[in-house]
């Protein structure tokens, strides 16, 4: 038995065989004189391009109809690529003048391009080199007539191990095939995190060099929870694994029921259980799981997998989609919250030796009025079709939050010289993630509608731990004395002002922290879909004097251990049919 | 068929440089021409008519380049082509 640590981006446990997909992806047959002669090589070439080419546009197809027209664009790239014809030249003279095989000549021509693209200093033009080796085995696999092992061949369900996974390759990711999905790179904001949360397939990135370690079929735990995966387990942790499993699918079938039950403690204290989406296709899950609205909406997939800025239009499709499906619910919705160095912005990325103390959020969009604009124009015309509420990331300074709402006010009074009707009633709010928000946030709450307490980058930037990196990974706890504190300052000054304060971190995912943070009078919670009815049943299942109690003593305890001991504790005997043995 | 030469000199003014879109752009534009174009930055040479080929560039905001044509119409190939780059490729500025 190994255990690995990784950075877990998507939850979930899943339990299977894994498939490796080496570093290349495959290995071909470099035999270099073809066969039979040139022109009929040529010719066999040239059909496998045809159905490349087929096979592109149907990617793009699907891909635009899962998860909108933005990732399906990184296909329509890819077809421009496969067109070139000059890289069809540079086949053909490989062929016809020099007797290559044309699996020879696609690994060299194409083999030239990925390396050159990763020479160059633009990030943008590295990300390519990862379509190039999409194309590469599309035409390989036409050409052979076998299938490489593809993500889009697997018949039996599977956890994928792999360095990384190219757009190609996570755009046709099934989630009833691909049980979990493990990488030795890639982070929290990274194309695989975010294509795997959307899917709700558990996902472990960022484990470093195992593949090696590894051979076909060894059994392999993802745990995506605590960033963590097991290689051939023994009898006792798949065991236990497997236990817990299954509890929480007897768990989960039991709490189908409570879909349209609100979440109300025993005593009838209502807690609003929003959901954190990522994609326009989401909106039908929440509801599925009796989500009250979408807390979080992030925007960020509508800047990758493209390097053109988005479109209002690109913005307004996916703004408008979720706010129908949610019918009337409300619709949080939040603006960019990326850093320069994942938009290809290279006159920016290039310096950043700290990205998240650097250029990134909202910071970013007010650097970049234009880009800011877009997206904010499509939300207020988006919100004359439901409850849309706006808020703005890591606001730090009281200038930055000036300056956006500024800004905010200007696109809806160009919009209504444009004869559109922009209501002036959206309320508009603010995330609190920085501690400098917490000290100063009895200016700050004068200015603003709501707060949603971020608690992932309220952690990092309180504790001053990147939890990216494995060396200091473990000071990375949610439930840390001072984070709690920092969370309850929050709520204090807030209510004082009648705002009202949700929070929308991963932390709010687990039942114990749930409960906790309800005992300190947080009553809006906002967390992945799937973490919806667990969280319906525990809250439903306290009264909130329990909660309140709950609350008094984990605030008096000196150390994340102790509040971590104290919660686990605590929720075994407040609700014992939740605890999953760790 | 009169052969023709035109060449110009442009500088990058987008602030995403050459990136896919821009670089599409240029495919589209100069195939609408029948002479040859090239794309020229500090001696590496490439077809103006070939994604891959700008692509490899790699050329961010601020890069000069030198666009070379020759043909029966070069001289208008060159006209549109530094049209394009003068626009910025349409992308929004700062």
């Amino acid at each position: 038995m190994l255990e690995l640590q990784g950075i877990a981006v998507s939850p979930g446990v899943a339990i299977g065989q894994a498939l490796v997909f080496d570093r290349e992806g495959y290995q071909i047959s470099r035999s270099r004189a073809a066969t039979v002669d040139a022109n009929q090589e040529w010719l066999r070439l040239k059909a496998a391009i045809d159905s490349a080419a087929t096979k592109l546009e149907a990617s793009a197809q699907k891909t635009a109809d899962k998860l909108g027209a933005r990732l399906g664009g990184i296909f329509a790239a890819q077809l421009q690529m496969l067109l070139d014809r000059r890289l069809h030249e540079e086949l053909e003279q490989l062929i016809q003048k020099q007797s290559y095989s044309a699996e020879f000549a696609v690994s060299e021509v194409l083999n030239g391009y990925a390396a050159a693209f990763r020479r160059a200093s633009s990030s943008f033009l590295a990300e390519r080199a990862a379509d190039i080796r999409d194309i590469e085995r599309l035409l390989l696999e036409g050409l052979t007539g076998v299938p490489t092992q593809t993500l889009r061949e697997i018949t039996n369900p599977a956890i994928i191990a792999s360095h990384d996974l190219t757009p190609g390759e996570t755009a046709v990711l099934d989630p009833r095939k691909i049980l979990g999905l493990c990488t030795e790179t890639g982070g929290p904001g990274g194309h695989t995190a975010i294509v795997a949360r959307g899917l709700e397939i558990p996902a472990v990135v960022g484990i470093g060099p195992f593949l090696h370690l590894l051979r076909a079929d060894d059994s392999i735990i993802v745990d995506g929870h605590l960033g963590r995966v097991i290689i051939n387990p023994d009898d006792y942790t798949r065991e236990r694994y497997l236990a817990r499993r299954e509890h929480r699918q007897s768990i989960a079938r039991e709490l189908t029921e409570l879909r349209d039950l609100p979440a109300c403690t025993s005593d009838g204290i209502r807690v609003e259980l929003m959901a954190n989406i990522e994609f326009p296709t989401e909106g039908q899950s929440c509801l599925d799981r009796g989500a009250d609205g979408v807390g979080l909406y992030r925007t960020e997939f509508l800047y990758l997998g493209s390097e053109a800025d988005p479109s209002e239009e690109d913005h307004f499709q996916a703004y408008v989609q979720v706010v129908r499906d949610m019918g009337g619910k409300p619709v949080v919705m939040r603006t960019l919250d990326l850093g320069a160095d994942k938009m290809g912005m290279t006159p920016y990325a290039h310096q950043e030796n700290n990205p998240f103390l650097g250029l990134r959020s909202i910071r970013l969009s007010l650097r970049n009025p234009a880009l800011f604009r877009t997206q904010i124009r499509a939300m207020l015309r988006a919100a004359s079709e439901g409850d849309i509420r706006i808020m703005f990331p890591m606001i730090t300074t009281l200038d930055e939050l000036r300056t956006a709402r500024f800004l905010l006010r200007s696109v809806a009074e160009d919009l209504r010289e444009e004869g559109h009707v922009v209501r002036n009633d959206i309320p508009i709010g603010m995330m609190v993630e920085v501690p400098a928000a917490v000290v100063m946030l009895d200016r700050f709450i004068e200015e603003v509608d709501f707060v949603s307490i971020g608690t992932n980058d309220l952690t990092q930037y309180a504790l001053a731990v990147d939890r990216g990196n494995e060396a200091v990974a473990d000071l990375y706890q949610a439930c840390d004395p001072a984070v709690l504190r920092l969370i309850q300052k929050t709520w204090e000054i807030a209510t004082q002002h009648q705002v009202s304060t949700s929070v929308c971190g991963e932390m709010s995912n687990h039942p114990a922290l749930a409960l906790l943070l309800v005992g300190m009078g947080i009553r809006v919670l906002s967390v992945a879909p799937s973490a919806i009815p667990v969280l319906k049943k525990a809250i439903r299942s306290v009264t909130i004097g329990q909660c309140q109690a709950m609350a008094w003593r984990a605030m008096r305890l000196d150390t994340a251990k102790e509040v971590d001991a104290f919660l686990q504790n605590q929720l075994a005997g407040l609700v014992p049919e939740m605890v999953l043995q760790a | 068929m009169s052969q023709l030469f035109s060449t110009a000199t442009v500088v990058v003014s987008n602030s995403q440089g050459l990136h896919m879109r821009p670089a599409n752009l240029l495919v589209t534009a100069a195939g609408k021409f029948a002479s040859n174009v090239t794309i020229v930055r500090e001696g590496q040479s490439v077809d103006c008519k070939s994604i891959l080929g700008i692509l490899t560039l790699g050329a961010v905001q601020g890069c000069q380049l030198d666009l070379r044509a020759e043909g029966p119409d070069a001289n208008s190939a060159i006209e549109t082509i530094v049209d394009l780059f003068q626009r910025g490729f349409d992308e929004p500025t700062e």
